[in-house]
């Protein structure tokens, strides 16, 4: 087999990455900055891989192809931490959870009791919510870390060099996973902007995601372990890849502080702010121009569909099939 | 059918633009609905190197009239700025102007919305405000220089209906030659079809298309209202009456068989 290129070092770029070592290819891995830092989206990433959630929203593949990545992850980092999903509202807001209920699958209803055993510092605050059982998260940064290690030490070669995919496509097959940085090649592609702050609050423990609905503000706090939080995150139709408004900070922290007031003595660890890439259908889609192979809009499903299209990535290459989320119409 | 500063619109639904699952289905439910204007909103999404055009790029392909709007302003010099911004952007004169005075209920703040419509009347804008069904506020508005009017139904988002049809009806009466169009508050087509039938020109909406779960059947589902509505308005209804009328006449049939 010949050597392959991959551009970019977020969570597509390494995830395709491995699902092509795994078939024996010899490659080489493009990526702008050292490492793995705030450069890349998916370091800002929630980490919930919550397909049965996201299906309220998002359409059918998501859900479909969602349900791929717990067992992706867990085997490939180990990282992932099987504990299911909470979804909560204030009083006045329960037709949100009826109508969440209605649009999802397999949630089981929750009543305080069980609330207060799900989480204990949750039990006294809400009377009525939803569990998704087979839901599970992991800490973004952790897993791409893992990642990483593992194909540095199955021989990809990392290159840290910003370079340009049709250039380097001259010479081989190469994967351009480059996000928002390739709407340069995708002119569909757009940002759909996401602001996140993580806090530590040594007063509140959660064992696993939770989900506050809300007309306007809807929150969902991630547990990464030690009294660190992520709380997220906005979704505004803009590109910036920057600038937190004192807005969305007020929002956010104003839903964690409705989940549970000790919020409000958090410490402010981090503030986060990037652009998704996103198509107009908000699916990621495979693009294939001759040598190069584009694999880009995961908006807000980075780790829960990756896998997936990692695994689509090599269908295309190897199996000479024309994978489900391959975009026909290239312009 | 009454104009909009000078232009006739094909279809009596206005759709908002937010929401929606994905632009994709946002689209879709323009196309099945055959919604005539698209209202757009400026102020969450714009930084100062106007962030938001990739979308703003997809709501002109739309093809439709673009409204932008200035939700989320909360005072006279931030719905100005905001409305010269849209101008800016989409190249047109329309300016849905909403200046939100209570955050709970989301009521207009009608002193300071009188009070920019008038700055952007002078400064050229087509001011298409965002107020109650108060007939005074209604008439200042009208002074200041709009030539339309958009009263709620309900609450912003509520799908509460038609929280005063009397007031409805009344400010129909009351400025027969001003288009009128309900804004805001509707959860259901038929609430959208008595809007019609009460001979308002045209109803806009957002949340009750882009929060449910098919949009883009929803969609089609309020312009078939809308236009049953108007269709019924020009019709001229029956008047509704207190004694029952049979549909068949009795007299001279053997009632005693």
């Amino acid at each position: 087999m010949e050597n392959v290129s991959i551009i970019g070092s977020g969570v597509a770029g390494l995830c395709v990455a491995r699902a092509l070592l795994d078939r024996g290819v010899k490659l080489r891995l493009f990526e702008r900055g050292e490492g793995i830092g705030s450069h890349a989206c998916s370091w800002w990433a929630g980490g919930m891989l919550a397909p049965y959630c996201e299906s309220e929203s998002a359409e059918e593949p998501v859900f479909r192809l969602g349900k791929e990545s717990a067992e992706w992850w867990d085997k490939h980092t180990g990282e992932v931490h099987r504990n299911g999903t909470l979804v909560v509202s204030l009083e006045r807001d329960h037709a949100d959870l009826r109508r969440f209920k209605r649009r999802t699958e397999n949630s089981i209803d929750v009543g305080p009791d069980e609330i207060a055993r799900l989480e204990p510092d949750l039990g006294d605050r809400f009377t009525k919510g939803l569990y998704f059982e087979n839901e599970a998260h992991l800490s973004p940064r952790a897993a791409l870390a893992s990642l990483r290690e593992k194909l540095i030490l199955d021989g990809v070669d990392f290159i840290h060099e910003e370079v340009d995919p049709r250039v380097i496509a001259v010479d081989g097959l190469t994967v351009d996973c480059r996000g928002f940085a390739a709407k340069d090649a995708l002119p569909d592609l757009r940002g759909v902007k996401g602001e996140m702050v993580i806090l530590s609050s040594p007063d509140i423990e959660l064992s696993r995601p939770v989900r506050l609905l809300h007309p306007r503000i809807p929150l969902y706090v991630v547990p990464r372990g030690d009294g660190v939080f992520m709380l997220g995150a906005t979704m505004l139709e803009s590109s910036t890849r920057s600038r937190i408004s004192a807005r969305s900070l007020l929002e956010l922290l104003s839903a964690a502080y409705a989940l549970n007031p000790a919020f409000g003595e958090a410490e402010i660890l981090e503030i986060g702010v990037d652009s998704r890439p996103t198509f107009p259908d908000n699916l990621p889609r495979i693009q294939r121009d001759g040598n190069l192979i584009h694999v880009n809009g995961l908006y807000r499903h980075g780790f829960l569909l990756a896998p997936a299209m990692a695994r689509m990535v090599a269908e295309l290459i190897f199996d000479n099939s024309t994978p489900e989320m391959m975009h026909e119409h290239f312009n | 059918m009454r104009e909009f500063y000078g232009t006739k619109l094909s279809n009596a639904l206005m759709l908002g633009t937010a929401q929606y699952p994905s632009p994709a289905i946002l689209a879709d439910a323009f196309k099945r609905s055959g919604a005539g204007v698209a209202t757009v909103s400026l102020r969450r999404e714009s930084g100062a190197d106007k962030e938001g055009q990739d979308f703003w790029a997809l709501i002109r392909k739309l093809g439709v009239h673009v409204l932008p709007n200035t939700a989320g302003c909360h005072t006279v010099k931030e719905a100005v700025t905001t409305a010269q911004m849209a101008r800016e952007v989409f190249g047109t004169a329309w300016i849905k102007l909403e200046v939100i005075g209570e955050e709970d209920t989301l009521h207009p703040d009608t002193f300071a919305l009188v009070e920019a419509a008038r700055i952007l009347s002078e400064d050229g804008f087509q001011v298409f405000p965002y107020t109650t069904d108060d007939l005074v506020v209604a008439e200042r508005l009208l002074r200041a220089g709009c030539e339309v009017l958009m009263p709620w139904g309900s609450p912003i988002g509520s799908g509460q209906g038609l929280n005063n049809v009397f007031g409805l009806r009344a400010m129909r009466a009351h400025f027969p030659d001003t288009p009128l169009v309900v804004d805001a508050g509707l959860g259901l087509p038929s609430q959208a079809a008595q809007v019609m039938e009460l001979g308002f020109d045209a109803v806009l909406l957002n949340t009750a298309v882009a929060k449910a779960g098919d949009p883009a059947a929803m969609a089609e589902a309020f312009s078939l209202a809308v236009n049953a509505g108007q269709l019924a308005a020009t019709a001229d209804p029956m008047e509704p009456r207190d004694m029952a009328a049979p549909s068949t006449p009795v007299i001279g049939k053997a009632f005693l068989s």
